[in-house]
């Protein structure tokens, strides 16, 4: 499975992939919109947040409206996502968002939009195992 | 919906209407339904409704209010059922917001019960277009009531004589009738209740949620005061609601985001702390059994003590062994405490079903404490086997299990024999005995027809029959107001047996629990603050029926911060949850007071209620004194060393120069006193006045001095 990765390490906290992102899945400019955070607490390297494909959500979903694709991608489906919120407050890793002006959750789906625009060749699309 | 079913209907009466868009958690309308003329009608939401009322048992109580006359008897046909959810039930966002609130006259009590219920059928029934359902009338066949808010449809349709009588199949058979695909059963919802209900005076509802993990049905039940025994009465098959698929925002609030944000922060504090405190997502609320017990707090022997040895055969940790795990059980959308567990693949090993495979939704605390160690049953098989009949019968298992508590001490005491029970041998622990009266019940034979009439029906009939000690049966006897007491032991805390003696509908939970704070915590040392409990927390814990939530995500998962909080008990950050909610929903900007203000506007109301009825009065609020003190020698010295203790410090005496009755004498009268002593306190916090009556400024204050209500309290001031 393919899956997002970050390095730390050479993230210059642009928040070009925060904008990136939404416009690729939302059509706006929006942070709030994105599927990736970058966290700077000051105290080190900068810190993302994206989905890592776990897959906890799954079982949490009571409308089985979160399945995993035949890439292993966990998706939405927004057409029986009844917009409980479960999924936001159980995702280990915070990293299932929501906007207040929409009822359904969204996370990112690695689609790797944001990997090439970032100026600082932090992001990369990776084999699940080589992210790790 | 098909062509076919409408077509194979007997369709006696039929409403079309346009479904309307709920707006800031209200439809903006009600339907009143009469089975015996075939009157359906619209009746409009009044803000007045919305300002005093707000919803749910609110609405159910003022509707019924308008239904019925001051003589009116549980099996007249202007009795009515109203079932509502309020302006927060159908939220998504938040767990426990889905409930269902219904309101009748008690064929238990003679006076306004509310039960109320998970299940889809509320929030369907108001994203079909309805705040609440009210039907009255008597059908003169058993029909059937849709509700379908996807072709904007009400009929009453004759339920065909091979329409199954008990829950488990006439739930199925319903939606396979009504539910023709798989988004159609997602958003079906129906009420039924059973042959028991049919047989005896405590019937329960049974509302249905469509599983869609399991692909079947689970039921939640509106189980106190007989509802089902009313519906089934009325001869009401069913009532079923059909909505429009629910999304997120299908209950309109005002402010989606700031409820999506309250919501979410709350599943996080589930996901971290459930786990560590009460692990309500893996057992349910059975992990009380265990404490209870530790706390000689659990029922055992028709509440005669408050623990066994055989408890951990039917503990939490039994339970979550037996429960099927990793599934969302909750009972509406986003309750992530997912207190709704089952028992999958259950093969029924008694009665008419027997060899069925089932889902048993349960058991919960309270089933396990009436059906279980009150009635010495400690084997958890027979515990999920009385469980399953209960729910299919439609009989309630507190009503139950509390029914035939007293039952077997009767029959050890010698009340009862073989003779008078048909055989059936009836001491504690007698599974055997036990299922077969239940089953009698179903089918309304034999001494399940004399159970079924509930504690006082029974008390009633031993003495006119058997000539039984009136007194002895009025001690041992766990019902208050004709209602069988919920399972919790009440003889150490004074505040409880308030929480269970001074309350509308009869002794049930869910009005008060102070147990611990009172025994345990020593937090309500004086009778200023057991009356300060016992006016805050039914207030508070009925402004949960008035909106449509359930309370245990109030108090069943508290983050660690609480415990620096300025009243713990009260969990602060939590009331604020509620807050954030209704204000979001309804765009009516309130504060935590403003919530306990809705309450007692209601609550005095429903007081009004059953003083127009003929009760709600000092009298009615008495209780048996089981829940007092100890009623035998045997009980007393079962805690002999806690009593004598007590003698000697509160009332000065030796208990070592006294017999065993004359110390029971003494504590009888001490404890007796105490209550006498907690009404009048509690009475006068309240507003009311010594007999129990709301004052007429009580009533200008609360905004509730209609001239009806004026009038029935003006009789007893």
């Amino acid at each position: 499975m393919k899956v997002l990765s970050h390095d730390p390490e050479l993230c210059v906290g642009c928040y070009t992939c925060e904008e990136v992102c939404s416009e690729t899945w939302f059509k706006l400019v929006d942070r709030s919109r994105s599927s990736i955070r970058i966290h700077d607490d000051g105290s080190g390297p900068l810190r993302a947040v994206f989905c890592v494909q776990c897959g906890e959500c799954i079982a949490v979903c009571p409308t089985e409206a979160i399945s995993q694709d035949r890439r292993g991608i966990v998706r939405v489906r927004k057409k029986l996502c009844v917009g409980c919120m479960s999924c936001v407050g159980f995702c280990p890793y915070d990293a299932m968002f929501y906007h207040e002006d929409q009822t359904e959750p969204y996370k990112c789906v690695a689609c790797g939009k944001c990997v090439d625009p970032c100026p600082a060749d932090a992001l990369a699309i990776l084999d699940e195992q080589v992210a790790q | 919906m098909t062509e076919n079913s409408r077509e194979a209907s007997s369709v006696l009466a039929k409403h079309t209407y346009t479904v309307s868009a709920v707006v800031r958690g209200y439809a903006g309308r009600t339907l009143y339904v009469n089975v015996g003329d075939g009157v359906i009608e619209s009746k409009p939401v009044t803000q007045e409704m919305k300002d005093k009322f707000i919803g749910g048992r609110g609405f159910d109580l003022w509707l019924l209010w308008n239904g019925v006359a001051d003589d009116t008897k549980w099996d007249d046909p202007e009795n009515e059922i109203v079932i509502s959810s309020g302006p927060c039930g159908g939220t998504t966002q938040y767990p426990g917001s889905g409930k269902s609130i219904v309101a009748t006259v008690s064929p238990l009590t003679n006076v306004v019960i509310d039960s109320n219920a998970g299940g889809h059928f509320g929030p369907l029934l108001k994203f079909a277009g309805w705040d609440a359902v009210e039907v009255q009338g008597k059908a003169d066949k058993d029909v059937i009531v849709v509700i379908d808010g996807t072709t904007g449809t009400v009929r009453i349709e004759v339920a065909p004589e091979d329409a199954p009588g008990d829950t488990h199949l006439l739930g199925r058979w319903l939606l396979d009738r009504y539910a023709a695909d798989e988004e159609a059963r997602r958003y079906t919802s129906s009420i039924t209740a059973g042959t028991g209900s049919e047989h005896t005076r405590m019937g329960c509802l049974n509302f249905s949620l469509y599983d869609r993990k399991r692909q079947d049905l689970r039921y939640k039940q509106a189980g106190r005061g007989g509802i089902g025994t009313v519906l089934r009465d009325k001869r009401i098959k069913a009532l079923v609601v059909r909505s429009r698929p629910v999304k997120g925002d299908s209950n309109a609030p005002a402010d989606l985001g700031r409820i999506s944000r309250t919501g979410a922060e709350m599943h996080r504090e589930v996901r971290e702390f459930d786990p560590i405190q009460n692990r309500m997502r893996s057992r349910g609320t059975s992990y009380l059994v265990q404490i209870m017990d530790d706390y000689d707090l659990l029922p055992v022997h028709n509440f005669r003590y408050g623990s066994h040895p055989d408890t951990p055969q039917i503990n939490g940790d039994v339970w979550e062994a037996r429960f099927t795990q990793g599934l969302p059980d909750g009972c509406w959308y986003g309750c992530t405490i997912a207190c709704a567990h089952a028992v999958d693949g259950y093969e029924v090993k008694s009665g008419p079903h027997k060899g069925q495979i089932v889902i048993v939704d349960g058991p919960e605390y309270e089933t396990i404490a009436a059906v279980g160690s009150n009635c010495g049953i400690f084997d958890p098989d027979v515990v999920l086997e009385i469980n399953f009949y209960c729910d299919t019968y439609g009989i309630d298992t507190i009503s139950f299990g509390t029914a035939l508590g007293f039952v077997m001490e009767c029959y050890e005491a010698g009340v009862l024999d073989t003779e008078k029970t048909g055989g059936l041998e009836l001491s504690f622990g007698s599974a055997d005995a036990a299922l077969a009266v239940l089953h009698q019940m179903g089918q309304g034979e034999a001494f399940g027809e004399v159970v079924g009439l509930g504690i006082r029906g029974m008390k009633r009939y031993f003495v006119e029959q058997y000539d039984t000690d009136a007194r002895f049966l009025q001690d041992i006897g766990m019902e208050a107001k004709g209602l069988e007491y919920s399972e919790y032991v009440t003889k150490e805390s004074l505040a409880q047996q308030g929480g269970y003696g001074l309350t509308n509908k009869g002794p049930h939970h869910d009005e008060a629990w102070l147990i611990f704070m009172d025994l345990v915590n020593n937090q309500l040392p004086t009778f200023e603050d057991k009356a300060e409990a016992l006016h805050y927390f039914p207030m508070w814990r009925t402004w949960f029926g008035l909106c449509g939530f359930c309370k245990l995500p109030w108090n069943d998962v508290v983050h660690p911060k609480n415990a620096q909080s300025a009243e713990p008990s009260k969990i602060p950050h939590h009331v604020q949850n509620y807050v954030e909610i209704f204000s979001g929903v309804t765009g009516r900007e309130v504060t935590s007071q403003d919530l306990i203000d809705m309450a007692e506007g209601v609550y005095n109301f429903q007081r009004v209620f059953n003083i127009r009825l003929g009760y709600g009065l000092r009298e009615h609020d008495a209780i048996p004194y089981r829940s007092v003190g100890p009623v035998t020698a045997e009980e007393y010295e079962s805690r002999a060393d806690r009593y004598d203790e007590q003698l000697r410090e509160l009332l000065n005496l030796e208990p070592e120069t006294m017999s065993t009755e004359e110390k029971m004498s003494a504590l009888r009268v001490h404890r007796e006193r105490q209550y006498e002593l907690l009404i009048d306190a509690v009475y006068e916090r309240r507003g009311w006045t010594a007999d129990g009556v709301p004052t007429l400024s009580k009533l200008q204050s609360l905004g509730i001095d209609y001239p009806e209500v004026v009038a029935v309290v003006e009789r007893h001031l």
